[in-house]
Parts: C-alpha cells; structure tokens; sequence
C-alpha cells in the first residue's frame, strides 16, 4: 500500500487520457468516478466517459439519466481551496456517434440520414463489433485532441473513461487488431489507426480495478499480460474494497486457532461499561476468527499483486456503501495516495 | 439474562414479533418478509427439468449453478451443468477445464445416505464451436466452409455483442434434445453469461432474429424485387456512401456473408423460437441470483418483473455473500463508543489492561459487520416490499474461496439451510 504524504505529485502527471476495467463487481465505475473527481480536485477539467450505455455515472452522481452530450455533473472539491476543476460526463451512444462521425468526416448529408433510415447503422455497428469500438474510442480520441481541432469546443485536461470489463479490455482498445480482418484500407482504418496511437503513447494509462478474490486478482494478471502484449500502457492497480486493517499478525493467528482470551476480553468490556453475554463475546470470537481467514486470503492475494510490478492503490469498503459523499471520501482517498 | 434465554429471545423475538425486555438489535437475520426459498424441494421435484441461474456479473452465478448442480446430483438426479466462465481452480475440480464443448463426467461425487446414486455432468461453453456447429448442420459442406471463412462471420460468432447469450441458449436447447432424446440426464442447469445486464440472456435471441431480419439485409439479399424496386435508387446512395467508408472489398464480404447467412436464416429464427418457449414450458426454473448491492439487487428486479411480463416460471431469489448477522445484542454505535472508551482509557490513565487494543479493534469489526449487514438488510428490504412473493435464500459470505467439490457442497448446504447462522 503506497504511504503517500497529502501532497506528493500525482503519479500519471501528463496522462490525457485514463482506461479504467475491471472485472464485474469489483466496483470499476466508482473507481472511474472517484477518479474523474480527484483529478478535478487537482483543478483539472475532466471529462468522465461511459461506453456500455448502462446510465451507471447518472445512478453513482444522482443526477438525472445522461444524454448523448457532454453535461457538466459535479464541481470537484477544492482541496486547497484554490480553483477547483469540474467533472463533465458523458454516455457515449454508438449509433449516435456513427452518425456524428459520419457527419464530421464524410459530410453525407442527406445518405448519412438515409443509411440510419435503412439499418444501416444498425447493421454496421452490430456485425462488425470492431466498428463499434473504432467508434467508442474514437469519441474519446475526438475528446482528448479536441483542443486542436476546434476552438470553440471545451478543452479537458484529463478524459476518464470507464471502460469495458477486464476481460474484454485488450480486445477493445486494440481496435486495430479487430478491424484488420475487415478494412484494410479506407478512411474507417486510418481513423483506427489515429485512435491506436494515442492509445499506446504516453498520454494514456490503462487502470485495473479488483478486490483481493482469486478471480479478480487472476483477471487483473492476465488483463496486464494482454495489454502488455497488444503495447497498451498499463497504468496502476486498484484495490477496491478492502477490509478495515484491525487486529495484527499474532492476533488473527490467536483467532484462527481458537486461542484469543475470552476472559481478558469480557474483562475489557466490562470495564467500558459493556454488558457480556456469551452471545456476545462468541460474536466478537466468531467475527475475528473470519476476519483473520478473510486476512489471510487477501495478504495472498496481495502479494500476487505486488508481484504485477505496477503502482497500486488501495481503497477501502466503505461500510453504508457508496453514495456521492462516499464518492469524495474515495476521491480524496486517490489524491493522498498519488492516483490522481 | 440468562444464555439460553437470550438466544431463545432473540429467535422466538424475531419471529413472532413479541420482544423480551431489553434489546433485541436492530439487526433482522434473515429475509425480510420474503418467504423462504426452498431449494431442496426445488431439486427434489421430477417436474424441475431445466433451472436457469441469471443475474448480473460478479454475484456468484456460476458457483451458484455448480453447487445446485452437485446437490441434485448427490440427491439422486441424473444432472448436467452447463458454466460459462467458471474460475480456473474450480473448472479444473470439475475436470472441465479444457474446451471442448462437451459434457464431462465429474469425479468424487458423495451421494447423500438415503439417496440412490446420481450423475453430475458438466461443460463449459465454447461460443465460437457452438457457432460453427450450428452453421455445420444447417448448411451444405460447401456453404458452410464459405462462412465459416468469412471475415464478418468470424468477428460476429467470436465478439458479436449477445453472441454469448445466444449461443447458451442454443446449447440448453441442444442438451435438452439430448437428454429427451437419450434419457441420459433429467435436470439440466445452465449458468448464464456474465453481462452486464441479466436481462441480455433473454433478450438476445430476439436481438440476433431481429437483427438478421433487419430492412438492410432484406435490401443486401434481394434488392430489385417487389416493393423494394423503389427503393433502389436509395440503395444505390447508400452502397455508394458505404463504400466511400468502407471500401468496395468490405461490402463485397459483407454481401457474400449475408447471401450465406441466408441459407441459415429460417433455422436460426425457428431455433431460437423453439428455444425461448422452452423457457417458458413449466419445467424450467428461474433462479435469480444477486449480491446485496444495490446495483446487483436493481438488476434482479428488472429480471424478475421481465420473467413474470414473459410468463416464465421463477423459482426464487438468492443472495450471495451476505454478511453474517451478530446474534448479540451489541449495536454499531454502542461498539464504536466502547472502542473509543477504552483507548481514551489506555491513554489517558496508562492502567489500560494489556488487551485493549485487541478488544478495541474487535469492537471495531463487530461495528463494521453490523453497518454492512444493516445497509444490505435495508438492500434486500427494499427488493422483497417491491416484490414481496418472490422467495428467496440468502447465503452467507464464505472467509474462503470456493474452487473444489468440497466448498460447492457447502455453498449447497447454505443454499438449502439459509436461515443457519453459522457454516
């Protein structure tokens, strides 16, 4: 666990673009959002990208169900009082993005409209998954470079994007892979081949969320083998939902074994004016011999992590669950940590 | 107080509504008002031919379907376990860890005593053999060469959005056959694809029949004939922009790929017909499965109102991974404000006893334990007023991973006994 002072630089300084995955569950949409926060309370303006059109950054900001248009959703908190960044959001809808790039490239017109009237759309962008990807990274590609391509548009200092799961991640930022077999050549391809080159440069970071589960955890390695493999920039870890650091080493191993002190224990509460019950003190046994297998199993999961040879952070479940105030706690959480 | 007063207290408390002196807690144990869900019965029923285990990613469908599977198996019934995507370690228990898109027998099954042995087969899915398959026996040898090697064809049946979904369901249809056919199983269960919503598995033989029925592919296949004459000129700027943008090659295999796919048109739409109303047929069981999480539990009620809207038969509701209940009476603040005593205590006077720490940061944890388990109380509340018939089981979280035999039959043993407080 990084033990960052509150103001340490941030570790992806000059990093446009972030891809947040992770696998289902392992909360990678918060993180994303925790993110986008953060780095806006570092004055930034953010723009916080979601591509599976499931509304999960309207649920996380209460904020009504988002358009297909860039909406400002949040003013970062101000961590030193200064001017703080704000945090626009954006649902990013496939088909409406074919018609815009077909509209900012190919100036159509009246066939751009024809080709949604026929199915066209429809057709492209469900029997070509690679078509559907060129379009959702090339939105984000459009957004990152934005400042100079159009003076008019707003300019953001950092785009996060919450991204495919783990598991489908490589295949979705290496778009040029996927459109290979079907356009060699032709405008789609060069504009795939624009979107890889800012994927695999410095500007961009690809972040992996996961919980200290097998599954999670193995998820994560073979998501970094892939990435490596396909030239992405892998960016840090992020453990999301760790359990509180209570108990230490001799202790959870007292409480594996059966071994704690009942007797000290009710003594203690008793002291604290707390009245026992055998219910009771098998309650706080029972919870702590858990809590030391659980231990266990995360420290070995941990180490696996540690293994990865990245930046990792780390994140605490939050026990009420999240909500916007969570949604800061953790943002601050990343900033002291050096994320964002 | 005495001990066993308290704990009749609380159990007969909590049941029948009159309170003892004292506290009670505020933390309810078990399904808030829901009734029960019964699992065994579920398994024991000759009629359950087919369960179904959906629900959003990440909630435990597969551990969720292979311990169904194997205490069907262990009570008696002859089962085969459809996965998709089961964790390496319990793929590998299961001897399934290869793809090869066939049933497997599963070693080391322990009937129950008064069971007469049954069978545990299991696979997982390979979407893409699945594809091939199905194009293998719809078309000729020559036809079905001329897809399977067309660019469009392989990137729709290995990343097709909903391909996965479809091709379970194409393969429950095909161990349905099967087993009518060969009598050789009589409880199929088939986990569904990890998506992000539950509700692509049902939706997803619709969207590829409705898809391959699209106004486009019609104009692809046949564009000079009937009304569709008139529309030609519109076409033509349509393939003109369409080649602008993708370049004449790409229409050219997409052309020949629909004018084959066309060959396969009818069977699809019928399979995947026949298939949906199989789902609808009395035998078959929805089991919806979910983590109690708001996101997890907003999903299992879209899916539940959208099974009772299609008239297909749901079983109940499982939560997984609940947090245990204390069963004492110690609430969360009470906890914090003692933990907090007793170090003031520790530093202030410096006579704390040597265990303070220990007994502090135990207070801690039960404080932790109990605002988990009182938000996710609070989760499933919400889920069971909103749809109070819905049975449901809640299971417990497991402080160990489950990857063998042995952790599927205690995750069984928690499915059917959901109201023990302890594993």
């Amino acid at each position: 666990m990084p033990d960052s002072p509150a103001d340490t630089a941030p570790d992806w300084d000059g990093v446009r673009l972030h891809v947040v995955t992770g696998k289902g569950g392992t909360g990678k949409s918060t993180v994303a959002a925790s993110l986008a926060l953060g780095l806006a309370s570092r004055g930034a303006t953010v723009l916080l990208c979601e591509a599976e059109g499931r509304q999960g950054i309207a649920q996380l900001f209460d904020v009504p169900p988002l358009p297909y248009e860039e909406r400002r959703i949040v003013a970062g908190p101000r961590s030193d009082g200064g001017q703080g960044g704000d945090v626009y959001a954006l649902a990013i809808d496939t088909e409406e993005a074919l018609l815009e790039y077909l509209a900012m490239y190919y100036r159509l017109g009246r066939a751009g409209r024809a080709l949604d009237r026929f199915g066209v759309i429809d057709f492209a962008t469900t029997i070509a998954p690679g078509v559907r990807d060129v379009l959702l990274t090339g939105k984000v590609y459009e957004a990152v470079h934005r400042n100079r391509r159009s003076k008019d548009a707003r300019h953001y200092d950092a785009v996060v994007l919450d991204a495919p799961p783990t598991g489908r991640i490589a295949q979705f930022l290496n778009v040029n892979n996927e459109l290979a077999g079907l356009a060699k050549v032709g405008p789609i391809r060069s504009q795939a081949d624009n979107v890889t080159t800012l994927l695999r440069s410095g500007l961009t970071r690809v972040h992996l969320v996961t919980v200290l589960e097998d599954m999670p955890v193995q998820e994560t390695a073979d998501g970094i083998t892939e990435l490596r493999s396909g030239h992405l920039p892998v960016g840090g870890v992020v453990v999301n939902m760790t359990r509180p650091v209570e108990l230490d080493e001799d202790e959870r191993g007292a409480a594996m074994t059966g071994t704690l002190d009942a007797e000290s224990l009710c003594a203690d509460l008793e002291r604290v004016g707390v009245s026992t019950t055998d219910l009771l003190v098998s309650d706080l046994l029972d919870e702590a011999r858990e809590h030391a297998e659980r231990r266990a199993l995360e420290d070995e999961q941990r180490k696996r992590i540690a293994g990865l040879g990245v930046p990792t952070y780390e994140l605490q479940r939050l026990p009420d669950g999240i909500d916007l105030g969570g949604l800061y706690e953790l943002a601050a959480e990343l900033c002291r940590q050096g994320m964002a | 107080m005495t001990k066993a007063g308290t704990r009749t207290g609380v159990r007969t408390g909590a049941r029948t509504g009159t309170r003892k002196s004292g506290r009670v807690g505020p933390l309810v144990a078990q399904p808030v008002g829901a009734p029960d869900l019964d699992v065994d019965a579920l398994l024991a029923d000759p009629d359950t031919r087919i369960i179904v285990c959906c629900g959003s990613g990440g909630v435990g469908k597969t551990t969720t379907s292979a311990a169904l599977a194997l205490r069907a198996a262990e009570q008696g019934r002859k089962v085969v376990v459809l996965t998709i995507d089961p964790a390496r370690r319990l793929a590998q228990s299961m001897g399934i860890e290869k793809l090869d898109n066939t049933p497997r027998p599963v070693p080391g099954l322990a009937p129950s005593d008064d069971a007469t042995a049954g069978s545990l087969d299991a696979m997982m899915l390979d979407m893409k053999r699945t594809f091939d398959d199905v194009v293998e026996s719809q078309a000729s040898p020559e036809k079905a060469q001329q897809i399977l090697q067309n660019p469009f064809y392989v990137a729709l049946s290995s990343s097709f959005a909903g391909t996965q979904e479809y091709m379970a369901m194409e393969k429950l249809g095909q161990l349905h056959a099967d087993a009518r056919a060969t009598g050789r199983w009589d409880l199929i269960v088939v986990d569904t694809p990890p998506s992000r919503s539950a509700l692509d598995f049902l939706d997803s033989p619709e969207r590829l029949s409705s898809f391959l029925d699209g106004r486009f592919i019609r104009l692809l296949l046949a564009p000079a004939k009937g009304p569709a004459r008139l529309m030609t000129a519109g076409l033509n700027v349509i393939t003109g922009a369409l080649t602008k943008i993708l370049g004449a090659s790409v229409l050219r295999d997409v052309q020949t790929f629909v004018a084959a796919l066309d060959t396969l048109f009818g069977g699809f739409r019928q399979r995947a017909q026949r298939t949906y109303q199989l789902l609808q047929a009395p035998g078959t069981a929805f089991v919806v499965v979910a983590a109690p999480e708001p996101d997890a539990l907003r999903e299992a009620a879209y899916f539940v109102e959208r099974l009772s809207e299609e008239q297909m038969p749901l079983a109940g509701l499982v939560v997984n991974r609940a947090s245990r209940a204390p069963r004492g009476a110690l609430s969360p603040d009470q906890a914090t404000a003692a933990a907090e005593r007793l170090e003031e205590q520790e530093s202030s006077a410096g006579d704390g006893a040597p265990t303070a720490g220990l007994t502090a940061g135990l207070l801690r944890l039960h404080a932790d334990r109990g605002r988990i388990v009182a938000r996710e109380t609070r989760l499933r509340k919400r889920f069971s007023t909103a749809h109070p018939d819905v049975a449901t089981a809640v299971v417990p979280a497991l402080s160990t991973d489950v990857h063998d035999l042995d952790g599927l039959r205690r995750v069984g043993d928690l499915l059917a006994a959901h109201a023990g407080p302890a594993a």
